[in-house]
């Protein structure tokens, strides 16, 4: 008895140290390891890129590149803000919604209460900032599922943006507002670093700051997280305020963009925005990811809509395109995964 | 590999040298068993004497590595529960697996609703549910919800289910833990008929009282192994509790340093509703206080309330002569209490994030320098601990991918990181390898002797006397009694461990056949 399990036992061993051998000696268990090493998305980026070099002319100029940041400039602020919801575990829906109420309301506070621009502004900002926090709310003591607290706040900014201008559009804000997304410096739009600057405070936060770091670990096991002191609800809260806050300031540099305020404007980057995230590796049930990733799958989404754009592709098969995108990202993005946890 | 050779041909449920290992650890071996129609076998043994496996064996929930099973003489190889289902074996399970949102019937039917021309026919299945309840004595509706039921209605909905499948062979896995004496009466009685109408049980229970009446025969499991085997139910419990326990211990666990005086942590009447009650205990500086029980005694439940996990409902808890409110864990690290949690995998470790990163989860806000946690201060207290509890395996890869020992090793880094005044380690070397288990005890010393109030929760004798200064033993969520070092031996503490399930039932005579 004793005699036949120790033997099964060294078989498996050896097998198992045979395996490791082939893996770490050979050129090709090398390159392998290296190549697991490499994020799907940017192997992918690469590939669209110079597809797209070879299928248009005009694709690779600066011109056209500098076009595709800004374009995406707020779709990648909302994609930070969902990000960090997504790491927590969560979901949040009303960040498109929060777009367009947050803009609506500086713009109306402008325009029809006839406030001063700054403080409308602001008070836009903090309007973000406060339906988010309510949203966090609703998914830690109002014990609600993330899903459903969002999409509460989704139906009931759209609704309120609509509202409060009956509808209307308001355009003509301050010169130096529309500046923002015009100005460029060294041939590069203030929009791109405003959204670089973004993604990087958001990395610092994620990684230095105890409080940034503790997303993974709430995302990871909420309860072992509890345990280990962590302050969950507080830290979630923080994460919907921030979200909300993200999905604000992309309101505003797309009323700057168009000169206007428009009541449903971010309704339909929502999915957009999920994409982004979900392209760049972040699992949806939460506690990895990262904002690399997710800076790639925007350059993804961007440079493949700006591609389809340029080689005369009707914009409603766009969407198409991206839900395949979708697809092949996350299967390889999973086959890669399961390659580094060795087959365990 | 010997097979044995079985040429029964008696009517019933013969098991021989069932064995089973996970991950190279052996859990059951060479066990066997015999189930005659219309007798009851009572299986007994200590928290993992491998009783759940071996059932779990013959209902087709794993396969054995080896060994032999025979039904009525015919080779018995069920692959799946429904597999042994269809032969007539079903397991009750100590835990209660209903879908909470269906109704009574459709639970009792789950997976074989009745049809009629393609649609279910409930008229026949709230009838058939009716009468198989009535036969339990039961007087539940068969359209109620069962989430809206208590437990105990729960538990004999679990064994109505079993029963609608006419097995011939029932195993009860701790039937009565989840109820009260005059559920348990009942059950009783419907183990009683059963048997009466010509069913082979096998009857899983701690509560040696129960098994000793009910039982025509006993086996006894201890570490896996056959124990003992009595061809009658009546075994003094003395006996029995003997043959649970008595082994040899391996570690020679040596006395450990004398205590200081100074008291750092007393509990006074500490209590949480419905779960446990009464508790009362001080540990001194250097000394370590093991906590024994069977499964289920509220051991766990009164370590997680000290280190704030869950909140007490009454009592009062003192950390170095000062009162304090432990209201959620970071009041306990704050106070100074760390906790090893029972369940690694699920309350411990972010399996997905390497050592480091675990290890310093709880302490990144103290860690910071100038605001910011860097790498250099966490991967300097990562290869302090990593020395100090000999922790192997690469550093940047996932706790989820190490081995168990290592796993539990990082763990109990996690809460030596800050020196704790309190360190709780619940079950600290369930499921690791000798070597780390040897290393997990000499660290567990080495706090103590270094001035820590240790508090062990142990189902394993052998770890909770040999390290332990004193033991406190808790049975049905009371405290049953604190033993000294001295007179703590694996039958006193099993005997405290076993009494107090205050069993007022009054069994029924079982007839001599």
């Amino acid at each position: 008895m004793s005699v036949s399990e120790s033997s099964t036992k060294n078989i498996s061993i050896s097998l198992k140290a045979s395996k490791t051998v082939t893996n770490s000696n050979t050129e090709k268990g090398r390159f392998k390891r290296i190549a697991s090493r490499i994020p799907g998305p940017l192997v992918g980026l690469v590939a669209i890129f110079v597809l797209l070099s070879f299928l248009s002319p005009y694709f690779l100029t600066q011109n056209n590149l500098m076009n595709v940041l800004t374009q995406i400039a707020p779709t990648g602020v909302m994609a930070v803000g969902a990000f960090l919801v997504i790491i927590i575990g969560g979901i949040d829906l009303s960040i498109g919604a929060v777009l367009g109420f947050s803009s609506m309301v500086m713009a109306w506070l402008y325009k029809v209460e006839a406030w001063p621009f700054e403080v409308s502004l602001l008070v836009g900002l903090l309007v973000g900032a406060l339906i988010g926090f309510i949203n966090g709310i609703l998914a830690t003591l109002g014990k609600l599922q993330p899903f459903i607290a969002t999409l509460a706040t989704m139906s009931a900014a759209g609704g309120l943006s609509v509202f409060i201008t009956n509808g209307n559009t308001e355009n003509g804000f301050p010169a130096w507002f529309d500046a923002i997304t015009q100005s460029t410096f060294f041939g590069i739009p203030l929009q791109a670093f405003i959204l670089v600057g973004v993604f990087l405070l958001a990395a610092f936060w994620l990684k230095f700051r105890p409080e940034g770091r503790a997303l993974f670990a709430i995302g990871g096991n909420e309860e072992v997280a509890r345990l280990s002191g962590v302050p969950v609800r507080a830290t979630k809260v923080m994460v919907y305020t921030l979200a909300g806050l993200l999905g604000a300031v992309a309101g505003l540099l797309v009323t700057s963009r168009l000169d206007s305020a428009q009541p449903t404007a971010g309704a339909s980057d929502l999915l957009n925005v999920i994409a982004v995230v979900v392209i760049g590796g972040a699992s949806l049930s939460g506690g990895s990811g990262s904002l690399l990733g997710t800076f790639v799958g925007l350059l993804i989404i961007g440079v493949l809509n700006n591609g389809l754009a340029l080689l005369g592709v009707s914009s409603n098969l766009q969407p198409v395109v991206l839900g395949l995108v979708i697809v092949a990202a996350v299967m390889t993005d999973r086959k890669a995964s399961k390659a580094q946890a060795g087959g365990h | 590999m010997a097979e044995t050779n079985l040429t029964s041909t008696a009517a019933g449920l013969i098991c021989k040298g069932l064995t089973k290992s996970y991950n190279g650890i052996t859990v059951v071996e060479n066990v066997d068993l015999t189930v005659s129609p219309g007798k009851i076998v009572g299986l007994v043994g200590e928290n993992g004497a491998g009783k759940s496996t071996t059932s779990s064996m013959i209902a087709g929930l794993v396969q054995p590595d080896s060994g032999v099973m025979l039904l009525n003489g015919e080779p018995y190889q069920p692959k799946s529960p429904k597999d042994a289902l269809d032969n007539g074996v079903v397991l009750i399970h100590q835990e209660i697996r209903m879908v909470a949102g269906l109704s009574v019937a459709e639970n009792i039917f789950i997976g074989r609703l009745p049809r009629k021309n393609g649609v279910v026919d409930t008229d026949r299945m709230f009838a058939e549910s009716a009468e198989v309840l009535g036969r339990l004595g039961s007087k539940i509706d068969p359209k109620r919800i069962v989430g809206e039921l208590s437990l105990a209605a729960q538990q004999e909905i679990e064994i109505a289910r079993a029963l609608s499948r006419k097995p011939r062979f029932i195993i009860f896995d701790e039937p009565s833990s989840s109820l009260g004496d005059s559920e348990t009466q009942r059950v009783f009685e419907q183990i009683i008929a059963l048997k009466e109408a010509g069913a082979g049980i096998v009857y899983i229970s701690h509560r040696l009282d129960e098994v000793t009446r009910l039982a025509d025969s006993i086996v006894c499991l201890r570490d896996g192994k056959p124990a003992a085997t009595w061809n009658t139910g009546k075994v003094d419990h003395e006996d029995i509790v003997k043959a649970m326990v008595g082994r040899d211990f391996t570690y020679g666990h040596s006395k450990p340093a004398e205590a200081q005086d100074e008291v750092v942590v007393k509990v006074s009447g500490l209590g949480r509703q419905g779960v446990f009650d009464g508790i009362n205990f001080e540990v001194r500086a250097g000394e370590i206080l093991g906590i024994a029980g069977l499964v289920g005694a509220g051991r766990t439940e009164v370590v997680r309330t000290i280190a704030g996990s869950d909140k007490a409902t009454t009592g009062q808890i003192t950390i170095s002569g000062k009162p304090v409110t432990i209201s959620n864990p970071r009041d306990g690290i704050r106070a100074g209490v760390g906790m090893v949690p029972e369940d690694r995998k699920t309350q411990g470790l972010l399996l997905a994030r390497n050592s480091m990163e675990n290890m310093t989860l709880p302490w990144e806000k103290k860690l910071t320098k100038s605001g910011l946690v860097t790498a250099a201060t966490l991967s300097k207290i990562y290869k302090k601990q990593r020395e100090d509890l000999d922790i192997r395996g690469q550093a940047a890869v996932a706790v989820g991918r190490l081995s168990g020992g290592n796993q539990q090793k990082v763990l109990l880094a996690k809460w030596l990181i800050e020196r704790p005044k309190v360190l709780i380690l619940d079950e600290p070397t369930r499921g690791v390898d000798v070597g780390a288990k040897m290393t997990i005890y000499n660290s567990i010393r080495q706090l103590a002797s270094e001035g820590v109030a240790v508090i062990v929760v142990s189902s394993e004798l052998e770890e909770v006397i040999g390290l332990s200064h004193r033991i406190l033993v808790m049975s049905a969520g009371r405290q049953q009694g604190i033993l000294d070092r001295d007179e703590a031996t694996p039958e006193t503490v099993m005997k405290l461990a076993v009494q107090g399930h205050g069993l007022t039932v009054s069994l029924p005579i079982i007839r001599n056949n």
